[in-house]
């Protein structure tokens, strides 16, 4: 139904997820994946608070080249903790956890995941796992780097590495558990009609996805077993000492911690699928090449791990070939961004805050993109590795991507979640501050790269400076854009306007039912017969849709805004 | 979601919930594969380097007992396939049967397990700071398990393996600590199993499957045939490569 911009306010529906059942019980024991996904909502927003704190921490320490805030010692526990918080208790569980959980089983059409108890142990287990790394952190933190490179962290390192590797190590199951729920409700729980080249892309990227955590994860799993049993037990798989191989650490490490980066963006990519049709109100071009793209990074995703170690003295045809590789899984992506510039190409763009965080998504992602090409030349590689260009190319995917798509979706679906819309000209200004404020904090380390500033370093040369100076400016710009929607969403969720069932308009299946949504999802079964992004074909959207073949679908007008 | 007899909330129907718990076991199944394949792999590439240290932690091991354990488990799944069967065609009595024998079968395989550990534990091939792959050799009186026939073979070719590398007994320790690392978490994941097919066991005492709904014994008959694949691939790469005793 097309939302009324004038008129008397909507009403929120009577009975929905929210209200369904009280008290604290209620929602520890749910099984409503609706109500998981916002258990896990409250999670990673801590641990992204955590690890935003160590972030805090460097960059305060950065602002002078003698480094006066933090001992050697410290500054390593600093950059370690900031890694471990954000890779493994925020990104990989963001998107796919929060989002993926909420609007998988609506996307497809049924009530709930295919294992809802088995989603809630998933939480559970994170919890744990998050307990366990807590635990490190109070006890004085780790100081290994988040890739625990062996022998340090399993024989020489005095911090509490043993509590952190368990907690990373029991985190993971979460992982396994989600991708492995993921799977199987796209398999088996579709809607009728809803077949797979009529499935959202969402639904697509989130199934490559799965396809990484499931094959991937418990690699992580008994690589960080094996680094514990030796650091506890004295075995010697990483110990020259005793005949073990460092590097072998290093190969099984990154044979899951390059996937778990796909991991990372594949999700993001998804919303950004969501987003760009739904505000071009055009459906999206090439949307099988963009399925299949999915899929590939996915797969030849598990083909470069060694790109993470062309410095440690392997042979040359081995890195050829990463090199290689590692050029070839860019392609997947470049044709999904084409693709997705493409459906803007005469569509009717209108400037929602989700929009904005699309366009900063591509944007930021083609920059992170490309400078992966240049870390992947070898020869750029050899002066470049382990510098501050490597960790500005990551922020920019991470950051720039994947929480740009994290943002742009959890202003996209908040209505759907709680039934109530953000205010919007305050979301569009926090998102220019946040846009602004990782340029300035992540563009000047490409430089500070480029000209020698290693990585995790305590301390820098005076030259570089002023461009550690911009990057702690811009760092606390940047802190400011993500408080905002922090503050904001969470008072729309209780006095934000009262969204109505499909505000935008947007063609999912999601949009179909009210908004928060029952618990059971849908009254009754949904019976599909349209395809994905077809807003030419859409009457019950009630957009204006010129005959004229090529003319644009007409944008709603906003009434409030 | 609530229950309607055996049928969830979230399904349709009866068929759309045996497809989807069925694919859910073989996806982690492959989670699993991924899992034991890390340990495997440092095994192998280890093998491989060290492979005088490897030989002789080969030959520490008891044939005899391994090929028991490897007929046991393999009983194991056979009966655990008769329960399924017993299950798909209404047997009630026969399912607890086989159930049964099927755990028995999981408790032997234990209790050999617990024999071969507690030897390795007497002769000081348990990793950490008293390991020592020439103890028995040293101390023949202390591991009067070993006969004298075999303790002089045992000899002679901890001294060539000696000869051959200096520092045979590091790497004998990276042997024992895959050893005990691929054994226990096979262990691990047999304790899980029993305890599946002890619930199956009072779910099928209480009549729960029939053909008609059987599922739970056929998922978890699937868990445990792979936990019996997992010992067939470890039983040759432990026990049977370079064998020569």
């Amino acid at each position: 139904m097309r939302t009324q911009t004038t008129g008397p306010a909507l009403q929120l529906p009577e009975k929905h997820y929210l209200n369904a059942t009280y008290g604290i019980r209620s929602w520890l024991l749910t099984t409503d994946h609706k109500r998981i996904a916002l258990l896990y909502l409250a999670s990673v927003t801590f641990f992204f608070f955590i690890g935003g704190f160590f972030a805090m921490m460097i960059r305060l320490h950065l602002l002078t080249p003698n480094g006066l805030l933090l001992t050697p010692d410290m500054y390593n526990r600093m950059f370690t903790m900031h890694g471990v918080a954000m890779v493994f208790f925020f990104l990989i569980p963001s998107i796919p956890a929060v989002l993926g959980n909420f609007l998988i089983p609506l996307m497809v059409g049924a009530k709930d995941l295919a294992f809802p108890k088995i989603n809630l142990l998933s939480w559970y287990i994170y919890v744990v796992g998050g307990l366990f790394t807590l635990w490190s952190m109070v006890n004085g933190g780790l100081d290994t780097g988040w890739t625990f490179y062996t022998p340090f962290s399993t024989l020489y390192s005095n911090s509490a590495v043993a509590p952190a590797v368990v907690g990373v190590f029991i985190t993971g199951f979460s992982s396994i558990l989600t991708g492995l729920n993921f799977l199987v409700t796209v398999h088996t729980m579709r809607a009728p009609g809803m077949t797979w080249f009529r499935l959202p892309l969402f639904v697509w990227a989130h199934y490559a996805t799965s396809i990484v955590m499931i094959l991937g994860t418990p690699v992580i799993a008994i690589t960080l077993g094996l680094a514990a049993m030796e650091r506890v037990f004295g075995l010697g798989f990483f110990n020259p000492a005793m005949g073990g191989d460092p590097i072998l650490f290093q190969h099984l490490f990154w044979f899951y911690s390059h996937p778990a980066v796909y991991i990372m963006i594949l999700p993001a990519m998804g919303v950004i699928s969501e987003l760009i049709p739904t505000f071009a109100r055009k459906r999206l071009f090439g949307y099988h090449f963009v399925a299949a793209a999915s899929l590939a990074i996915a797969v030849i995703g598990f083909l470069v791990w060694t790109h993470h170690m062309f410095l440690t003295g392997q042979s040359t045809y081995a890195a050829v070939a990463f090199s290689f590789l590692t050029f070839i899984v860019a392609i997947p992506s470049a044709i999904k961004t084409f693709n997705w510039t493409a459906t803007l190409f005469g569509g009717s763009i209108s400037f929602d805050t989700p929009m904005l965080y699309a366009f900063g998504f591509l944007g930021l992602f083609l920059i992170g993109g490309l400078t992966g090409l240049f870390l992947g030349a070898l020869g750029v590689d050899i002066n470049i590795h382990d510098t501050y260009f490597v960790v500005a190319h990551f922020h920019y995917i991470m950051v720039g991507g994947a929480v740009m798509g994290y943002l742009g979706g959890l202003h996209f679906w908040w209505p759907k979640i709680t039934g109530r819309m953000y205010p919007e000209w305050l979301a569009r200004i926090a998102a220019f501050i946040l846009f602004i404020g990782f340029n300035f904090t992540f563009f000047p380390q490409f430089i500070l790269g480029i000209m020698g500033m290693p990585r995790r370093y305590h301390m820098y040369p005076p030259e570089f400076q002023i461009y550690n100076v911009m990057s702690t400016a811009g760092a606390s710009i940047l802190a400011i854009g993500y408080l905002l929607p922090m503050v904001y969403l969470t008072w729309a969720a209780f006095y934000g306007k009262v969204a109505g069932e499909n505000p935008w308009p947007s063609t999912g299946l999601e949009w179909k039912t009210q908004s928060p949504p029952l618990t059971e999802n849908f009254e009754e079964t949904p019976v599909v017969t349209w395809e994905a992004y077809d807003f030419h074909n859409r009457p019950d959207l009630g957009l204006d849709v010129p005959s004229g073949k090529g003319s644009p679908v007409v944008a709603p007008a906003h009434g409030d805004d | 979601m609530h229950r309607t007899g055996a049928l969830y909330g979230q399904f349709k129907t009866l068929e759309q919930q045996k497809d989807t718990a069925t694919l859910g076991m073989w996806i982690f199944l492959v989670t699993e594969v991924m899992f034991f394949g890390g340990i495997m792999l440092a095994y192998t590439i280890n093998r491989h380097t060290y492979f005088h240290a490897f030989a002789m932690g080969s030959n520490t091991l008891s044939l005899g007992l391994g090929g028991f354990n490897t007929v046991v488990l393999l009983a194991s799944s056979f009966t655990m396939a008769m329960a399924v069967w017993s299950a798909q065609t209404s047997r009630k009595k026969l399912i607890t049967l086989f159930l049964s024998l099927t755990i028995l079968l999981g408790f032997v395989f234990f209790g050999v397990k617990y024999v071969e550990y507690a030897q390795k534990f007497h002769h000081h091939l348990v990793p950490g700071k008293n390991f020592d792959i020439f103890y028995c050799v040293n101390n023949p009186a202390k591991c009067d398990d070993i006969d004298a026939a075999d303790m002089a073979k045992e000899k002679e070719e901890i001294e060539a393996a000696a000869k051959a590398d200096p520092d045979l007994n590091a790497h004998a320790q990276l042997y024992y600590s895959a050893y005990f690392g691929m054994t226990g978490l096979h262990a691990l994941h047999m304790v899980i199993g029993a305890g599946l097919l002890f619930w199956l066991l009072k779910e099928s005492v209480a009549g729960k499957f029939n053909a008609e709904w059987n599922n739970p014994v056929d998922i978890v008959g699937l868990y445990w045939h792979f936990v019996d694949i997992v010992w067939i691939y470890l039983f040759p790469l432990l026990y049977l490569i370079d064998r020569h005793k």
